[in-house]
């Protein structure tokens, strides 16, 4: 697996850039993984960033827009306003989760 | 006596029945499937109605038939399962007690969780394939189309046999080419995915046979709402595409009585241990084929792998054993390509579907990613194993585990 250097932290990422430890993660990460994808992270961002984290170990996978909709409340169609064009790949490397598998 | 109790008939819960029913004594088990009624659909069939291949007869058949003697079949419609009590409760009063439940009631889809698809339009201009009636709606309106933009559409994921919208809208290319019509259709794909399927290597061959057909993709597309006046798909990014005849795939969802139980997702599927499907929650409930989370395709063939692996487990799970043997999330499937060919598919949890030889005993190879007329073939051979092998639970000349054996892994360099 590839080692980047994000901000002061070096990370473990796969060959698309998304973390692949979860425990690299922190808030500070978050912000300067989330400005190279050019969003500034707000309160509505953490919300969903927090609920994604929270919800991954437990849920094993990284969580759907439609599981993120149904058990943070935040509507789709805010998703699409925070992360503009592909809200859940863009979640998930902000959160530093691995990239959805969109199911096979 | 034990009680086992089986929720639904269909691909898996049939299956399961009759296999269980083998290895169990009767004398020391009482066999109840639950069922809101007493067709057995054969699903795969579905895609073949709409061109005319299939008549609708052919692909239903009273459920009673595939179930083994001594499994006694209820018909009516759940309305919750109460694990603290081992109680299913039917809609119409009766309630059911178990030792073991195990819930096949699998995934359907929901026209209803899409604003605008249930409105004037449909039935008239937008379609489904995955029901019974949609399948044969759709036969008349294909007969009937006369010209203009066809759209196929998957509202999003995960939907059962993920290949359909794939294979119905090659086989849409290449009945409008028969009727010497093509040049008087505009295909286009619409999908919540970014490419054509999920796993890359198979995106890339499905991908190209899209392009070679002329077939417009429209990816990472998913829909808010269809404005049936204007005859339009809104997504939330407010991007639109405009239809004459839309194909849809709407939402897949579990049965609601699951989420009555408390015992759901937010798709009301059960989640369950990957391997082995016993309920994260509940370890007196399983739930199999489509009816769980497991992260692999929602189709009859894993429901077929996995239940071998299921029922040893199972036998040993109720004499106190541990169980040992660990569901690999093995898949395969037939993808109709048009003009009587078609390709075949084989993946697990860790394997892409990859190109090369899949072999079977007796029968010889069948190349995998390569559309022949042989694959084609044995798609349709497949009705009558069914019918007179899976269903009954008859052992298949096919490994429950995925093997490599034929496959060529290309080079990860390229």
């Amino acid at each position: 697996m590839p080692v980047v250097t994000v901000g002061p932290a070096t990370v473990h990422v796969d060959a698309e850039g998304f973390l692949t430890q979860y425990d690299e993660w922190n808030e500070e990460l978050a912000r300067q993984l989330a400005a190279r994808i050019g969003i500034e992270l707000t309160d509505e961002h953490w919300k969903a960033i927090s609920f994604l984290r929270a919800d991954y170990p437990t849920h094993g996978e990284t969580a759907t827009l439609r599981r993120v909709s149904t058990l943070a409340g935040i509507p789709i169609k805010q998703l699409f306003v925070l992360f503009p064009g592909k809200p859940a790949k863009k979640m998930a490397y902000v959160a530093g989760l691995p990239k959805p598998r969109g199911c096979v | 006596m034990k009680r086992l109790v089986i929720l639904g008939a269909g691909t898996a819960g049939t299956m399961v029945a009759n296999k269980l029913r083998r290895r169990l004594p009767m004398d020391e088990w009482q066999f109840t499937v639950v069922d809101r009624d007493d067709i057995h659909l054969y699903q795969p069939g579905l895609l073949f109605i709409p061109f005319g291949t299939y008549r609708p007869d052919e692909v239903r058949k009273p459920r009673r038939r595939f179930l083994g003697a001594g499994i006694r079949l209820e018909l009516g419609e759940i309305d919750r399962i109460d694990p603290a009590r081992q109680t299913v409760a039917l809609d119409d009063g009766r309630v059911i007690s178990y030792d073991y439940l195990i819930v096949a009631t699998g995934t359907s889809p929901r026209p209803d969780q899409t604003p605008g698809m249930l409105g004037p339009e449909w039935r008239k201009s937008i379609f489904d394939f995955y029901s019974y009636d949609g399948s044969v709606a759709l036969a008349g309106a294909l007969r009937d189309f006369r010209g203009g933009r066809l759209v196929v559409h998957i509202v999003d994921q995960p939907i059962k046999c993920p290949v359909a919208p794939l294979e119905f809208t090659f086989l849409a290319e290449s009945y409008f080419r028969q009727r010497g019509m093509r040049d008087q259709v505009e295909l286009v794909y619409a999908t919540p995915l970014s490419g054509a399927f999920t796993k890359p290597i198979a995106s890339a061959q499905l991908g190209g046979m899209l392009d070679e057909r002329k077939i417009t993709v429209e990816p990472d597309f998913l829909v808010e709402h269809i404005d049936s006046e204007r005859k339009v798909l809104v997504s939330y990014d407010e991007r639109e595409i405009g239809f004459d005849l839309l194909v849809t795939v709407p939402l897949n969802m579990g049965a609601d009585f699951i989420a009555r139980s408390g015992l759901g997702d937010e798709l009301n599927y059960v989640p369950v241990d990957k391997h082995t499907f016993q309920s994260k929650e509940h370890p007196a409930i399983f739930a199999i084929g489509d009816a769980n989370d497991i992260p692999t395709s929602k189709a009859g063939s894993v429901a077929h792998f996995s239940t071998e692996i299921f029922v040893d487990n199972f036998c040993d799970h109720i004499e106190g054993r541990p169980m040992t043997r660990a569901f690999d999330g093995h898949a395969n499937c037939f993808v109709e390509s048009g003009d009587g060919k078609a390709l075949l598919i084989d993946f697990n949890y860790d394997t892409e579907p990859l190109p090369g030889e899949f072999p079977i005993a007796k029968l010889g190879p069948l190349s995998l990613l390569t559309e022949n007329s042989r694959n084609h073939w044995g798609k349709l051979a497949f009705r009558w194993i069914y019918w007179h092998l899976l269903l009954p639970g008859r052992r298949l000349p096919l490994p429950a585990r995925m093997s490599m054996a034929g496959k060529h892994q290309p080079d990860k360099e390229n």
